[in-house]
């Protein structure tokens, strides 16, 4: 260890968060030097600030300020609280898989009569497992991020599932987030859904926090393999706490003639980063993304997505749509790459803001690198306010005012909720979009 | 009492004067015709009756059933029996045809301190009125005028008009657009909502509507004021001679 590098306050504290959290997750010699890496990438930079230019629009300097102390793995008194807060966030129909404070929590979860084909680990079990292959999948998660990186270092559970080749999963698997501790913390998760060929599954993911929790930092990750022929299907609800942060990454790569359809809605947490990448492998592929940002007070969300195209004759949608209240912001980043071999690539983009007020803001940025000539690319943004003459139309036929904003928010957001092959699932986006409209009245 | 009162109205739209000093009086039961020139101010004072934002009344007053129409937001207007049957209605996406008429609905009766509909209930009437008017069903389930034909978009506003029914009907050229069958199916539409406590407004070019519904009394307006008020008999002068002698006189 190189002794005379002078080490930050934020820096000890972060040395002695990676020491917690190894403690929470042992896992083998490999894995503690990926971890040790992953700390020092993170150092390099710290929090990202507005001069890294993925992070222009979402300073976390500001937002964040720091990286709060890792959250204690949950006693009884904190499980007790998450299983309060299941009753409104469980969905019916759905496999539940809950995290509690970074932590696996079996005794909420239902992991027995699992269906043929499907394992469902804790990431602490899967590690242990000494699974070569499957640890360098969890940890492919690109470091140059600094918050990858950050949550690579202090990782301390998650979800490992792994879906056969033939499988088709009607029940959708639902992971819950749970916040739950009383103190001021962070958590930092990991999971990975590994579906293989001719296979189809529903996830949901929710963030949530229990009663009486309300300022922590949730940081999370994902992978996802979609393997040739099959269908995952992923919505993804952020409804933390009004105090909370929610950091997320995901890595996704499908397979040949895959097909990955995600719906991502967030209407909670004070700051909110969902950061994407989507790579082809194989041809004739296609990938529907789709968003919703419900903000208010002074909420800030970010969604950010590369979609990669490495490979001919896939097809890529991007549908986002922000409503902004009050003085809350909305950034939407869309990078579309063609490389050169991606011949008759066909991807579209398009985001709409919708300002409800004057301070609202609304960042869109598009970027389309094109290397391959035979494309069909093409993006589109709009932003402004709700149209008076539909309004007044509404009005005149009795809705008062907030009624005939609420109607038009809905039917703005209904384009992009629309995009949920559940029926149930579809409700429940559409009901949370209801929830939030009505506490505006 | 009279229903509406229009009194010396003065109405600008950025800073151009529209409406100069109009004056009209319409009494419950009564059918009124509007005629006159294109630009003469005829949507311009139902939008001001309606409460569209966007004009200035700088003189004159509107009273409603007595009361100052221009102090209440649009929604009061409505749920205490205004109508506007646009020249131009809107298409708005993503919202349900049925679902935007329940909710009009029963947010006027909720505003009046009535009791909502039940769904059975409210089915059961749309069916009713939309079966009258020849709408098909499925019409009902697409966007609110979304994609509909300039002559179904006019049929889904008669539509309203008898859901509401309202105390006042204001109809802004509902025979534009209209063939002859889907005019006639509107007109009678429109007749059977005609009673007693009930008034209406028709604002047309052409005499052929007022074939259909006959009007009590037809105005003409030029150049935003009422220059000539008569019976029926005035709407066939008009379609003789044309309105250029009434302009003269404005
Ligand atoms: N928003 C506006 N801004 C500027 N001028 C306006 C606006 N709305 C109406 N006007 C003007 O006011 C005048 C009256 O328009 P209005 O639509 O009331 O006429 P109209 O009698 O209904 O005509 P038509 O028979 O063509 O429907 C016209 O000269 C029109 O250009
Ligand atoms: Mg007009």
């Amino acid at each position: 260890m190189n002794v005379a590098l002078a080490k930050t306050d934020t820096g000890s504290a972060l040395e002695a968060a990676l020491a917690a959290a190894r403690e929470r997750l042992p896992a083998g010699g490999k894995v503690a030097d990926i971890r040790r890496q992953a700390l020092d990438a993170y150092e390099r930079t710290g929090l990202p600030h507005r001069r890294i230019e993925d992070w222009k629009y979402t300073d976390l300097r500001v937002l964040m300020r720091e990286v709060l102390p890792l959250a204690a793995a949950p006693d009884a008194a904190v499980l007790k609280r998450a299983e309060a807060a299941l009753k409104t966030a469980a969905i019916e129909g759905t496999r539940r898989l809950v995290l509690v404070d970074g932590a696996f929590a079996p005794g909420l979860s239902e992991t027995n009569g699992l269906e043929k084909g499907v394992s469902i680990r804790s990431l602490r079990e899967a590690l242990d497992g000494g699974d070569g292959a499957l640890q360098a999948q969890l940890f492919s998660l690109d470091t140059s991020n600094p918050m990858v990186a950050l949550n690579s270092a202090m990782l301390t559970d998650g979800v490992v599932i792994e879906i056969a080749d033939g499988t088709v999963l009607s029940r959708p698997l639902h992971v819950v987030h749970i916040a739950a501790g009383a103190a001021a913390s962070s958590m930092f998760t990991r999971s990975l859904l590994r579906l293989g060929k001719n296979a189809s599954a529903t996830l949901v993911e929710s963030y949530v926090a229990a009663d009486g929790t309300r300022t922590y930092q949730a940081h999370d990750s994902l992978v996802i393999a979609i393997g040739d022929h099959s269908r995952l299907d992923h919505v993804r609800l952020v409804e933390d706490a009004a105090d909370a942060v929610n950091i997320s990454s995901s890595a996704v790569t499908l397979g040949a003639h895959a097909h990955f359809n995600i719906f991502g809605m967030a209407s909670g947490a004070a700051v909110s980063r969902y950061q994407a990448t989507i790579a082809f492998a194989g041809e004739g592929s296609r990938v529907e993304t789709n968003g919703v940002n419900l903000l208010r007070g002074r909420q800030h969300a970010d969604t950010t997505l590369l979609m990669d195209h490495a490979v001919p004759n896939c097809a890529s949608r991007e549908v986002f749509r922000a409503v902004i209240d009050d003085s809350a912001h909305s950034v939407f980043q869309g990078r579309i790459i063609v490389r050169p071999d991606a011949q008759k690539t066909d991807a579209k983009m398009m985001t709409r803001a919708l300002l409800l007020s004057d301070d609202a803001e609304a960042d869109n940025k598009p970027e389309l690198e094109i290397f391959a000539d035979d494309v069909t690319c093409g993006h589109g943004a709009t932003s402004g306010a709700l149209d008076e003459s539909l309004l007044f139309y509404l009005r005149a036929r009795g809705l008062p005012e907030k009624d005939a904003q609420a109607l038009l928010i809905q039917a703005f957001v209904g384009e992009a909720i629309e995009s949920i092959a559940n029926d149930a699932l579809r409700d429940l986006a559409e009901a949370t979009a209801g929830r939030w409209l009505r506490a505006r009245a | 009492m009279s229903l509406l009162e229009v009194k010396n109205l003065q109405v600008r739209v950025e800073d151009r004067e529209i409406l100069h000093g109009l004056s009209l009086t319409v009494n419950p039961g009564e059918v009124h015709a509007i005629m006159g020139p294109n630009g003469s101010g005829k949507s311009t004072l139902s939008h001001v009756i309606a409460g569209k934002p966007g004009y200035e009344v700088t003189g004159g007053e509107i009273l409603f059933k007595g009361e100052n129409l221009l102090e209440m937001a649009p929604d009061e207007r409505a749920a205490k029996g205004v109508f506007l049957a646009f020249q131009y209605p809107v298409e708005i996406p993503g919202v349900a045809t049925m679902n935007f008429l329940r909710t009009a609905l029963n947010a006027q009766r909720k505003a009046r301190g009535e009791s909502e509909y039940s769904t059975p209930d409210f089915l059961k009437k749309v069916r009713e009125v939309a079966k009258s008017l020849n709408i098909p069903q499925d019409m009902l389930k697409r966007g609110v005028n979304v994609g509909f034909s300039g002559g179904e978009k006019k049929r889904n506003e008669i539509l309203q008009m008898a859901l509401f029914e309202p105390s006042l009907c204001i109809l802004d050229e509902m025979d534009s657009g209209l063939d002859i069958d889907a005019l006639r199916i509107a007109a009678d539409g429109v007749n059977a909502l005609r009673s007693p406590d009930r008034a209406m407004v028709v604002i047309t070019h052409y005499q052929r509507l007022l074939n259909y519904i006959v009007p009590d009394f037809v105005h003409v307006m030029s150049k935003g004021r009422v220059v000539k008020s008569g019976g029926k008999e005035l709407a066939l002068e008009l379609e003789e001679s044309g309105y250029a002698r009434f302009e003269d006189a404005a």
